[in-house]
Protein backbone atom coordinates (compact mmCIF):
# COMPACT_ATOMS: atom_id res chain seq x y z
CA UNK A 1 0.00 0.00 0.00
CA UNK A 2 1.24 3.43 -0.95
CA UNK A 3 1.67 5.41 2.24
CA UNK A 4 2.18 8.77 0.56
CA UNK A 5 -1.52 9.60 0.99
CA UNK A 6 -1.29 8.86 4.72
CA UNK A 7 2.01 10.48 5.56
CA UNK A 8 3.44 13.83 4.57
CA UNK A 9 7.22 14.17 4.33
CA UNK A 10 9.49 17.19 4.17
CA UNK A 11 13.24 17.33 4.52
CA UNK A 12 15.97 19.94 4.52
CA UNK A 13 19.75 19.70 4.89
CA UNK A 14 22.34 22.45 5.04
CA UNK A 15 26.10 22.63 5.68
CA UNK A 16 25.55 25.32 8.34
CA UNK A 17 27.49 28.53 8.77
CA UNK A 18 30.93 27.18 9.71
CA UNK A 19 31.60 23.92 7.88
CA UNK A 20 32.58 23.98 4.25
CA UNK A 21 30.84 20.75 3.33
CA UNK A 22 27.84 18.78 4.39
CA UNK A 23 28.55 15.43 6.01
CA UNK A 24 24.89 14.80 6.72
CA UNK A 25 22.70 12.78 4.38
CA UNK A 26 18.93 12.41 4.31
CA UNK A 27 16.64 10.11 2.35
CA UNK A 28 12.88 9.82 2.42
CA UNK A 29 10.57 7.44 0.60
CA UNK A 30 6.98 8.49 1.31
CA UNK A 31 5.44 5.58 -0.62
CA UNK A 32 7.14 3.05 1.64
CA UNK A 33 6.87 5.21 4.75
CA UNK A 34 10.64 5.31 5.18
CA UNK A 35 12.90 8.12 6.43
CA UNK A 36 16.66 7.80 6.93
CA UNK A 37 19.04 10.43 8.32
CA UNK A 38 22.78 10.04 8.84
CA UNK A 39 25.48 12.35 10.19
CA UNK A 40 28.87 11.26 8.93
CA UNK A 41 32.24 11.64 10.60
CA UNK A 42 35.84 11.07 9.60
CA UNK A 43 38.65 13.02 8.02
CA UNK A 44 38.97 14.08 4.39
CA UNK A 45 35.52 13.75 2.82
CA UNK A 46 35.01 10.36 4.42
CA UNK A 47 32.13 11.59 6.60
CA UNK A 48 30.08 12.38 3.52
CA UNK A 49 30.94 9.01 2.05
CA UNK A 50 29.84 7.17 5.17
CA UNK A 51 26.55 9.01 5.60
CA UNK A 52 25.81 8.80 1.88
CA UNK A 53 26.45 5.05 1.87
CA UNK A 54 24.25 4.58 4.93
CA UNK A 55 21.22 6.37 3.50
CA UNK A 56 21.60 4.85 0.02
CA UNK A 57 22.16 1.28 1.16
CA UNK A 58 19.36 1.34 3.70
CA UNK A 59 16.74 2.97 1.48
CA UNK A 60 17.45 0.94 -1.65
CA UNK A 61 17.65 -2.37 0.23
CA UNK A 62 14.45 -1.73 2.16
CA UNK A 63 12.68 -0.56 -1.00
CA UNK A 64 13.65 -3.78 -2.76
CA UNK A 65 12.53 -5.94 0.13
CA UNK A 66 9.24 -4.08 0.53
CA UNK A 67 8.46 -4.84 -3.10
CA UNK A 68 8.41 -8.50 -2.12
CA UNK A 69 7.16 -8.60 1.47
CA UNK A 70 5.04 -6.39 3.71
CA UNK A 71 6.53 -5.08 6.95
CA UNK A 72 3.58 -6.50 8.93
CA UNK A 73 3.98 -10.02 7.49
CA UNK A 74 4.74 -12.69 10.05
CA UNK A 75 8.09 -14.41 9.75
CA UNK A 76 7.33 -18.18 9.68
CA UNK A 77 10.50 -19.05 11.60
CA UNK A 78 10.41 -16.62 14.52
CA UNK A 79 6.62 -16.05 14.38
CA UNK A 80 7.22 -12.32 14.74
CA UNK A 81 6.35 -9.33 12.57
CA UNK A 82 9.24 -8.97 10.16
CA UNK A 83 9.60 -5.18 10.16
CA UNK A 84 12.11 -5.10 13.01
CA UNK A 85 14.20 -7.88 11.55
CA UNK A 86 14.07 -6.27 8.12
CA UNK A 87 15.33 -2.90 9.29
CA UNK A 88 17.94 -4.43 11.59
CA UNK A 89 19.41 -6.53 8.78
CA UNK A 90 19.64 -3.58 6.40
CA UNK A 91 21.30 -1.42 9.04
CA UNK A 92 23.81 -4.20 9.58
CA UNK A 93 24.33 -4.51 5.85
CA UNK A 94 25.06 -0.77 5.63
CA UNK A 95 27.44 -1.15 8.57
CA UNK A 96 29.31 -3.91 6.79
CA UNK A 97 29.57 -1.85 3.58
CA UNK A 98 30.94 1.20 5.35
CA UNK A 99 33.28 -0.82 7.53
CA UNK A 100 34.59 -2.68 4.50
CA UNK A 101 35.17 0.54 2.56
CA UNK A 102 36.94 2.09 5.56
CA UNK A 103 39.19 -0.94 5.88
CA UNK A 104 40.01 -1.35 2.20
CA UNK A 105 40.55 2.29 1.24
CA UNK A 106 43.11 4.24 3.24
CA UNK A 107 41.45 7.62 2.64
CA UNK A 108 38.30 6.34 4.34
CA UNK A 109 40.02 4.85 7.40
CA UNK A 110 38.08 5.53 10.56
CA UNK A 111 34.96 6.89 8.88
CA UNK A 112 31.55 6.25 10.37
CA UNK A 113 28.15 7.77 10.73
CA UNK A 114 25.34 8.17 13.18
CA UNK A 115 21.97 7.01 11.99
CA UNK A 116 18.27 7.26 12.61
CA UNK A 117 15.82 5.22 10.53
CA UNK A 118 12.05 5.42 10.79
CA UNK A 119 9.75 2.95 9.02
CA UNK A 120 6.03 3.67 9.22
CA UNK A 121 3.57 0.81 8.79
CA UNK A 122 0.29 -0.37 10.32
CA UNK A 123 -0.22 2.74 12.50
CA UNK A 124 3.23 2.23 13.96
CA UNK A 125 6.64 3.78 13.64
CA UNK A 126 9.60 1.43 13.80
CA UNK A 127 12.70 3.35 14.88
CA UNK A 128 16.31 2.21 14.64
CA UNK A 129 19.14 4.46 15.71
CA UNK A 130 22.84 4.66 16.45
CA UNK A 131 24.72 7.61 17.90
CA UNK A 132 23.35 11.09 18.53
CA UNK A 133 20.99 11.67 15.61
CA UNK A 134 17.54 11.90 17.09
CA UNK A 135 13.86 11.30 16.61
CA UNK A 136 11.36 13.63 18.25
CA UNK A 137 7.60 13.39 18.28
CA UNK A 138 5.20 16.31 18.43
CA UNK A 139 1.84 15.17 19.82
CA UNK A 140 -0.86 17.26 21.49
CA UNK A 141 1.38 20.33 21.38
CA UNK A 142 4.11 18.53 23.34
CA UNK A 143 7.52 17.75 21.94
CA UNK A 144 9.08 14.52 23.16
CA UNK A 145 12.48 13.09 22.41
CA UNK A 146 11.90 9.48 21.40
CA UNK A 147 15.43 8.20 20.89
CA UNK A 148 18.09 8.24 23.57
CA UNK A 149 21.50 9.24 22.29
CA UNK A 150 24.30 6.74 22.32
CA UNK A 151 26.72 9.31 23.66
CA UNK A 152 29.06 9.80 26.56
CA UNK A 153 26.91 12.70 27.70
CA UNK A 154 23.76 10.59 27.79
CA UNK A 155 25.58 7.89 29.74
CA UNK A 156 26.69 10.49 32.25
CA UNK A 157 23.13 11.76 32.58
CA UNK A 158 21.84 8.21 33.02
CA UNK A 159 24.37 7.39 35.69
CA UNK A 160 23.49 10.60 37.55
CA UNK A 161 26.88 12.25 37.12
CA UNK A 162 25.35 15.34 35.58
CA UNK A 163 21.86 16.74 35.16
CA UNK A 164 20.14 17.39 31.86
CA UNK A 165 20.52 21.13 32.54
CA UNK A 166 24.29 20.80 33.03
CA UNK A 167 24.45 18.67 29.89
CA UNK A 168 23.33 21.65 27.79
CA UNK A 169 26.60 23.36 28.62
CA UNK A 170 28.80 20.28 28.51
CA UNK A 171 31.94 20.37 26.44
CA UNK A 172 31.93 16.88 25.02
CA UNK A 173 28.60 16.78 23.23
CA UNK A 174 30.35 15.29 20.26
CA UNK A 175 31.44 11.93 21.67
CA UNK A 176 29.19 9.11 20.55
CA UNK A 177 29.48 5.60 21.93
CA UNK A 178 27.88 3.77 19.00
CA UNK A 179 28.03 4.45 15.29
CA UNK A 180 27.63 2.78 11.93
CA UNK A 181 30.75 1.57 10.12
CA UNK A 182 33.20 1.66 13.03
CA UNK A 183 33.10 -1.98 14.09
CA UNK A 184 32.61 -5.11 11.94
CA UNK A 185 29.15 -5.61 13.44
CA UNK A 186 26.81 -3.30 15.24
CA UNK A 187 23.51 -3.73 17.04
CA UNK A 188 21.16 -0.81 16.37
CA UNK A 189 18.67 0.12 19.04
CA UNK A 190 15.24 -0.75 17.63
CA UNK A 191 11.93 0.27 19.12
CA UNK A 192 8.38 0.54 17.95
CA UNK A 193 5.79 3.20 18.75
CA UNK A 194 2.10 3.61 18.01
CA UNK A 195 1.38 6.62 15.84
CA UNK A 196 -1.71 8.82 15.87
CA UNK A 197 -3.13 11.07 13.19
CA UNK A 198 -1.79 14.59 13.74
CA UNK A 199 1.58 13.41 15.09
CA UNK A 200 4.63 15.10 13.63
CA UNK A 201 7.89 13.14 13.71
CA UNK A 202 11.19 14.98 13.49
CA UNK A 203 14.39 13.20 12.56
CA UNK A 204 17.39 15.47 13.05
CA UNK A 205 21.16 15.58 13.24
CA UNK A 206 22.91 17.05 16.30
CA UNK A 207 23.40 20.27 14.32
CA UNK A 208 19.78 21.07 15.08
CA UNK A 209 19.36 19.99 18.69
CA UNK A 210 22.71 21.51 19.76
CA UNK A 211 21.81 24.86 18.20
CA UNK A 212 18.07 25.22 18.75
CA UNK A 213 16.42 24.81 22.14
CA UNK A 214 13.69 22.20 22.41
CA UNK A 215 11.16 24.95 23.22
CA UNK A 216 11.94 26.68 19.95
CA UNK A 217 11.69 23.43 17.97
CA UNK A 218 8.36 22.80 19.63
CA UNK A 219 7.16 26.33 18.89
CA UNK A 220 8.13 25.98 15.23
CA UNK A 221 6.36 22.66 14.78
CA UNK A 222 3.28 24.00 16.49
CA UNK A 223 3.18 27.24 14.53
CA UNK A 224 4.20 25.91 11.13
CA UNK A 225 2.88 22.34 11.32
CA UNK A 226 0.40 23.25 8.58
CA UNK A 227 3.25 23.83 6.15
CA UNK A 228 5.75 21.05 6.73
CA UNK A 229 8.26 22.16 4.09
CA UNK A 230 8.39 25.64 5.61
CA UNK A 231 8.75 24.18 9.11
CA UNK A 232 11.77 22.14 7.96
CA UNK A 233 13.37 25.21 6.39
CA UNK A 234 12.59 27.30 9.45
CA UNK A 235 14.29 24.77 11.77
CA UNK A 236 17.44 24.81 9.64
CA UNK A 237 17.34 28.59 9.46
CA UNK A 238 17.06 28.87 13.25
CA UNK A 239 20.09 26.62 13.71
CA UNK A 240 22.03 28.81 11.28
CA UNK A 241 20.84 32.04 12.91
CA UNK A 242 22.12 30.70 16.22
CA UNK A 243 25.57 30.11 14.81
CA UNK A 244 25.12 27.03 12.61
CA UNK A 245 28.29 25.42 13.93
CA UNK A 246 27.52 22.01 12.45
CA UNK A 247 25.71 20.61 9.45
CA UNK A 248 21.97 20.74 10.04
CA UNK A 249 19.51 18.19 8.70
CA UNK A 250 15.86 17.54 9.42
CA UNK A 251 13.19 15.22 8.09
CA UNK A 252 9.61 15.91 9.15
CA UNK A 253 6.86 13.32 8.83
CA UNK A 254 3.26 14.11 9.61
CA UNK A 255 0.64 11.41 10.05
CA UNK A 256 -2.35 12.62 8.04
CA UNK A 257 -4.68 9.74 8.87
CA UNK A 258 -4.65 6.17 10.12
CA UNK A 259 -2.88 3.63 7.97
CA UNK A 260 -3.77 0.20 9.35
CA UNK A 261 -2.23 -2.79 7.61
CA UNK A 262 -4.52 -4.37 5.03
CA UNK A 263 -4.37 -7.98 6.18
CA UNK A 264 -6.18 -10.92 4.57
CA UNK A 265 -8.31 -11.00 1.46
CA UNK A 266 -10.94 -8.49 2.64
CA UNK A 267 -8.31 -6.11 3.94
CA UNK A 268 -6.37 -6.33 0.71
CA UNK A 269 -9.53 -5.63 -1.23
CA UNK A 270 -10.33 -2.64 0.95
CA UNK A 271 -6.76 -1.45 0.63
CA UNK A 272 -7.04 -1.78 -3.11
CA UNK A 273 -10.31 0.24 -3.08
CA UNK A 274 -8.53 3.11 -1.37
CA UNK B 1 45.09 28.34 7.22
CA UNK B 2 48.66 27.10 7.27
CA UNK B 3 50.97 28.17 4.45
CA UNK B 4 54.38 27.57 2.94
CA UNK B 5 56.80 30.30 1.96
CA UNK B 6 59.00 29.23 -0.93
CA UNK B 7 62.42 30.87 -1.15
CA UNK B 8 65.82 30.36 -2.72
CA UNK B 9 69.05 31.94 -1.48
CA UNK B 10 67.06 34.02 1.00
CA UNK B 11 64.83 35.43 -1.75
CA UNK B 12 61.12 34.86 -1.20
CA UNK B 13 59.54 33.50 -4.38
CA UNK B 14 56.00 32.61 -3.43
CA UNK B 15 53.52 31.99 -0.61
CA UNK B 16 51.39 28.90 -0.91
CA UNK B 17 48.34 28.37 1.32
CA UNK B 18 47.77 24.72 2.27
CA UNK B 19 44.12 24.71 1.29
CA UNK B 20 43.95 21.18 -0.08
CA UNK B 21 44.04 17.87 1.69
CA UNK B 22 47.04 16.88 -0.41
CA UNK B 23 49.48 19.45 -1.69
CA UNK B 24 52.05 17.83 -3.95
CA UNK B 25 55.55 19.18 -4.50
CA UNK B 26 57.78 18.20 -7.43
CA UNK B 27 59.43 19.12 -10.68
CA UNK B 28 56.65 17.94 -13.00
CA UNK B 29 54.02 20.52 -13.96
CA UNK B 30 51.04 18.62 -12.48
CA UNK B 31 52.28 19.22 -8.93
CA UNK B 32 50.51 21.80 -6.79
CA UNK B 33 53.88 23.35 -6.05
CA UNK B 34 56.09 22.99 -9.07
CA UNK B 35 59.81 23.56 -8.55
CA UNK B 36 61.57 23.35 -11.89
CA UNK B 37 65.01 22.30 -10.78
CA UNK B 38 66.88 19.07 -11.55
CA UNK B 39 67.66 18.49 -7.89
CA UNK B 40 63.93 18.11 -7.29
CA UNK B 41 62.30 14.81 -8.25
CA UNK B 42 59.28 14.66 -10.55
CA UNK B 43 57.07 13.75 -7.58
CA UNK B 44 59.19 14.79 -4.67
CA UNK B 45 56.98 15.13 -1.61
CA UNK B 46 53.42 15.67 -0.46
CA UNK B 47 51.87 17.60 2.40
CA UNK B 48 48.75 16.00 3.79
CA UNK B 49 46.55 18.40 5.75
CA UNK B 50 44.16 16.88 8.25
CA UNK B 51 42.11 19.45 10.13
CA UNK B 52 44.82 21.81 11.42
CA UNK B 53 47.66 19.34 11.21
CA UNK B 54 50.02 19.16 8.26
CA UNK B 55 52.17 16.11 7.57
CA UNK B 56 55.08 16.16 5.16
CA UNK B 57 55.89 12.92 3.38
CA UNK B 58 58.83 12.30 1.07
CA UNK B 59 57.63 10.33 -1.97
CA UNK B 60 60.92 8.45 -2.40
CA UNK B 61 62.74 11.38 -3.99
CA UNK B 62 66.24 10.95 -5.37
CA UNK B 63 67.85 13.68 -3.30
CA UNK B 64 65.64 13.48 -0.24
CA UNK B 65 63.78 16.07 1.83
CA UNK B 66 65.28 17.86 4.82
CA UNK B 67 63.35 19.42 7.67
CA UNK B 68 65.41 21.79 9.81
CA UNK B 69 68.52 20.16 8.37
CA UNK B 70 67.53 16.56 9.07
CA UNK B 71 66.47 14.12 6.36
CA UNK B 72 62.89 12.92 6.88
CA UNK B 73 60.53 10.38 5.35
CA UNK B 74 57.47 11.53 7.26
CA UNK B 75 57.22 14.55 9.46
CA UNK B 76 54.51 16.30 11.42
CA UNK B 77 55.09 19.95 10.48
CA UNK B 78 55.43 22.48 13.29
CA UNK B 79 55.25 26.23 13.00
CA UNK B 80 58.46 27.70 11.48
CA UNK B 81 59.78 24.34 10.27
CA UNK B 82 62.05 24.78 7.25
CA UNK B 83 61.73 22.16 4.54
CA UNK B 84 64.64 21.93 2.11
CA UNK B 85 64.48 20.44 -1.37
CA UNK B 86 67.82 20.95 -3.10
CA UNK B 87 68.53 24.69 -2.98
CA UNK B 88 64.91 25.56 -2.33
CA UNK B 89 63.58 26.24 1.11
CA UNK B 90 59.93 26.04 2.16
CA UNK B 91 59.12 27.63 5.46
CA UNK B 92 56.02 26.23 7.12
CA UNK B 93 53.86 28.80 8.88
CA UNK B 94 51.09 27.27 10.98
CA UNK B 95 47.91 29.08 11.79
CA UNK B 96 48.17 32.23 13.84
CA UNK B 97 47.68 31.29 17.51
CA UNK B 98 44.36 33.09 18.01
CA UNK B 99 42.54 31.81 14.93
CA UNK B 100 44.04 28.42 15.71
CA UNK B 101 42.29 28.45 19.06
CA UNK B 102 38.93 29.05 17.42
CA UNK B 103 39.67 26.41 14.82
CA UNK B 104 40.43 23.95 17.57
CA UNK B 105 37.06 24.72 19.01
CA UNK B 106 35.41 23.88 15.73
CA UNK B 107 37.31 20.58 15.58
CA UNK B 108 36.26 19.79 19.05
CA UNK B 109 32.66 20.13 17.97
CA UNK B 110 33.10 17.42 15.36
CA UNK B 111 31.31 14.23 16.18
CA UNK B 112 33.69 11.43 17.07
CA UNK B 113 33.25 7.90 18.23
CA UNK B 114 34.48 7.14 21.69
CA UNK B 115 36.07 3.81 20.89
CA UNK B 116 39.72 3.83 21.88
CA UNK B 117 40.09 0.12 21.09
CA UNK B 118 38.60 0.54 17.63
CA UNK B 119 40.75 3.59 16.98
CA UNK B 120 43.88 1.71 17.92
CA UNK B 121 42.84 -1.13 15.67
CA UNK B 122 42.29 1.30 12.81
CA UNK B 123 45.69 2.84 13.40
CA UNK B 124 47.34 -0.60 13.43
CA UNK B 125 45.52 -1.53 10.28
CA UNK B 126 46.62 1.61 8.49
CA UNK B 127 50.17 1.18 9.65
CA UNK B 128 50.16 -2.40 8.44
CA UNK B 129 49.09 -1.14 5.04
CA UNK B 130 52.05 1.20 5.14
CA UNK B 131 50.09 3.81 3.26
CA UNK B 132 49.85 7.54 3.86
CA UNK B 133 46.73 6.77 5.79
CA UNK B 134 48.83 6.07 8.85
CA UNK B 135 48.83 9.78 9.45
CA UNK B 136 45.08 9.97 9.24
CA UNK B 137 44.64 7.24 11.78
CA UNK B 138 47.27 8.75 14.03
CA UNK B 139 45.64 12.14 13.76
CA UNK B 140 42.29 10.73 14.75
CA UNK B 141 43.92 8.80 17.58
CA UNK B 142 45.52 12.04 18.73
CA UNK B 143 42.13 13.70 18.69
CA UNK B 144 40.82 10.80 20.66
CA UNK B 145 43.42 11.40 23.31
CA UNK B 146 42.66 15.11 23.38
CA UNK B 147 38.98 14.41 23.72
CA UNK B 148 39.61 11.88 26.45
CA UNK B 149 41.68 14.41 28.34
CA UNK B 150 38.87 16.94 28.15
CA UNK B 151 36.47 14.37 29.50
CA UNK B 152 38.76 13.72 32.40
CA UNK B 153 38.58 17.41 33.14
CA UNK B 154 42.26 18.08 32.61
CA UNK B 155 41.95 20.17 29.48
CA UNK B 156 41.86 23.86 30.18
CA UNK B 157 40.18 24.89 26.97
CA UNK B 158 37.05 26.93 27.24
CA UNK B 159 34.92 25.53 24.48
CA UNK B 160 31.83 27.59 24.98
CA UNK B 161 30.67 30.19 27.36
CA UNK B 162 29.53 27.31 29.50
CA UNK B 163 28.08 29.08 32.53
CA UNK B 164 25.97 31.44 30.42
CA UNK B 165 22.47 31.42 31.87
CA UNK B 166 20.65 32.12 28.58
CA UNK B 167 18.96 29.10 27.03
CA UNK B 168 20.96 29.58 23.83
CA UNK B 169 24.37 30.84 24.89
CA UNK B 170 25.89 30.21 21.49
CA UNK B 171 24.25 33.12 19.74
CA UNK B 172 26.24 35.77 21.51
CA UNK B 173 29.58 34.05 21.36
CA UNK B 174 29.22 32.84 17.82
CA UNK B 175 28.51 36.22 16.34
CA UNK B 176 31.45 37.88 18.08
CA UNK B 177 33.82 38.63 15.19
CA UNK B 178 37.04 38.56 17.20
CA UNK B 179 37.93 35.07 18.39
CA UNK B 180 37.91 34.69 22.13
CA UNK B 181 41.25 33.80 23.75
CA UNK B 182 41.06 30.24 24.93
CA UNK B 183 41.70 30.65 28.65
CA UNK B 184 40.12 34.02 29.37
CA UNK B 185 37.05 33.60 31.53
CA UNK B 186 35.89 37.17 30.83
CA UNK B 187 34.11 36.52 27.51
CA UNK B 188 31.94 33.92 29.18
CA UNK B 189 30.71 36.57 31.55
CA UNK B 190 30.37 39.15 28.78
CA UNK B 191 28.49 36.82 26.44
CA UNK B 192 25.07 36.93 28.11
CA UNK B 193 25.29 40.71 28.36
CA UNK B 194 25.38 40.97 24.57
CA UNK B 195 21.78 41.11 23.27
CA UNK B 196 20.57 37.91 21.70
CA UNK B 197 19.28 39.80 18.67
CA UNK B 198 21.01 43.09 17.97
CA UNK B 199 18.05 44.59 16.12
CA UNK B 200 15.27 46.41 17.96
CA UNK B 201 12.06 44.77 19.09
CA UNK B 202 9.22 44.89 16.56
CA UNK B 203 5.47 44.94 17.05
CA UNK B 204 2.25 44.74 15.07
CA UNK B 205 -0.67 47.08 15.46
CA UNK B 206 -4.06 45.96 14.15
CA UNK B 207 -5.58 48.67 11.94
CA UNK B 208 -8.95 47.20 10.93
CA UNK B 209 -11.58 44.72 12.13
CA UNK B 210 -12.82 43.96 15.62
CA UNK B 211 -9.39 44.10 17.21
CA UNK B 212 -8.43 47.44 15.68
CA UNK B 213 -5.99 49.38 17.84
CA UNK B 214 -4.56 46.30 19.55
CA UNK B 215 -0.83 45.90 19.67
CA UNK B 216 1.18 42.70 19.63
CA UNK B 217 4.85 42.60 20.56
CA UNK B 218 6.99 40.27 18.47
CA UNK B 219 9.37 39.07 21.16
CA UNK B 220 9.32 35.38 20.24
CA UNK B 221 11.43 33.88 17.43
CA UNK B 222 8.17 33.07 15.62
CA UNK B 223 4.69 34.50 15.77
CA UNK B 224 1.87 33.14 13.63
CA UNK B 225 -0.91 35.42 12.47
CA UNK B 226 -4.20 34.80 10.64
CA UNK B 227 -6.98 32.25 10.69
CA UNK B 228 -5.98 28.55 10.58
CA UNK B 229 -7.44 26.92 7.47
CA UNK B 230 -8.03 30.29 5.80
CA UNK B 231 -4.81 32.25 5.68
CA UNK B 232 -1.87 32.02 8.02
CA UNK B 233 1.50 33.76 7.93
CA UNK B 234 4.45 33.57 10.27
CA UNK B 235 6.60 36.46 11.44
CA UNK B 236 10.12 35.31 12.23
CA UNK B 237 12.56 37.28 14.32
CA UNK B 238 16.08 36.79 13.01
CA UNK B 239 19.45 38.48 13.58
CA UNK B 240 18.92 40.31 10.27
CA UNK B 241 15.47 41.62 11.30
CA UNK B 242 11.88 40.50 10.91
CA UNK B 243 10.52 38.41 8.04
CA UNK B 244 7.00 37.45 7.04
CA UNK B 245 6.38 34.09 5.32
CA UNK B 246 3.23 32.56 3.89
CA UNK B 247 2.25 29.36 5.75
CA UNK B 248 -1.18 28.25 4.55
CA UNK B 249 -4.18 29.44 2.56
CA UNK B 250 -4.78 29.98 -1.15
CA UNK B 251 -3.35 33.50 -1.20
CA UNK B 252 -0.14 34.80 0.32
CA UNK B 253 -0.32 37.86 2.60
CA UNK B 254 -0.15 41.34 1.08
CA UNK B 255 2.55 43.81 2.19
CA UNK B 256 2.10 47.47 1.17
CA UNK B 257 -0.42 46.41 -1.49
CA UNK B 258 1.83 43.69 -2.99
CA UNK B 259 1.31 39.93 -2.56
CA UNK B 260 4.58 38.52 -1.18
CA UNK B 261 4.63 35.10 -2.85
CA UNK B 262 5.93 32.04 -1.03
CA UNK B 263 9.46 33.23 -0.15
CA UNK B 264 10.20 35.00 3.16
CA UNK B 265 9.77 38.77 2.86
CA UNK B 266 11.80 41.21 4.98
CA UNK B 267 9.63 43.65 6.93
CA UNK B 268 10.55 47.33 7.23
CA UNK B 269 9.37 49.82 9.79
CA UNK B 270 5.75 50.91 9.11
CA UNK B 271 5.03 48.24 6.49
CA UNK B 272 1.29 47.53 6.22
CA UNK B 273 0.33 43.85 6.11
CA UNK B 274 -3.04 42.50 5.00
CA UNK B 275 -3.85 39.04 6.20
CA UNK B 276 -7.18 37.15 6.33
CA UNK B 277 -9.03 40.41 5.68
CA UNK B 278 -7.32 42.32 8.49
CA UNK B 279 -4.93 45.21 8.01
CA UNK B 280 -2.05 45.65 10.42
CA UNK B 281 1.05 47.78 10.64
CA UNK B 282 4.51 46.52 11.49
CA UNK B 283 6.77 48.88 13.36
CA UNK B 284 10.02 48.83 15.34
CA UNK B 285 9.98 49.83 18.97
CA UNK B 286 12.90 52.14 19.76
Amino acid sequence: MDLSQYLEFASCTDPGMVRSHNEDAVAADPANGLAVLADGMGGYNAGEVASGMATTVITTEIQQLLAKVKPYDIDPESNKIIAGQLVREQVMKANASIYHAAQSQPQYAGMGTTLVVCLFYDNKALVAHLGDSRLYRMRDATLKQITRDHSLLQEQIDSGLITAEQAKHAQHKNLVTKALGIDPTVEPEIREYETRPGDIYLLCSDGLCDMVADEDISMTLEALGANLKLAAQQLVQMANDNGGKDNVSVILVRVLREYPAARGVVGKFLGWLK
Amino acid sequence: MAKLILSMDGLVLKEIPLSKERTTIGRKPHNDIQIDNLAVSGEHAVIVTILNDCFLEDLGSTNGTLVNGNPVKKHFLQNNDVVELGKYRLKFVGEAPVPAASAEKADFEKTMVLRPAAMKAAAEQARAMGAGAAEAARASAAQQVAAGAAVAGTAEREIKSAPAPTPMPMSATMTTPTPIPAQAPAPAAAAPAAPKSPHPLGAIQILSGGNAGKELELAKPLTTLGKPGVQVAVLTRRPQGYFITHVEGANPPVVNGQAIGTAPHALKDHDVVELAGVKMEFFLKG
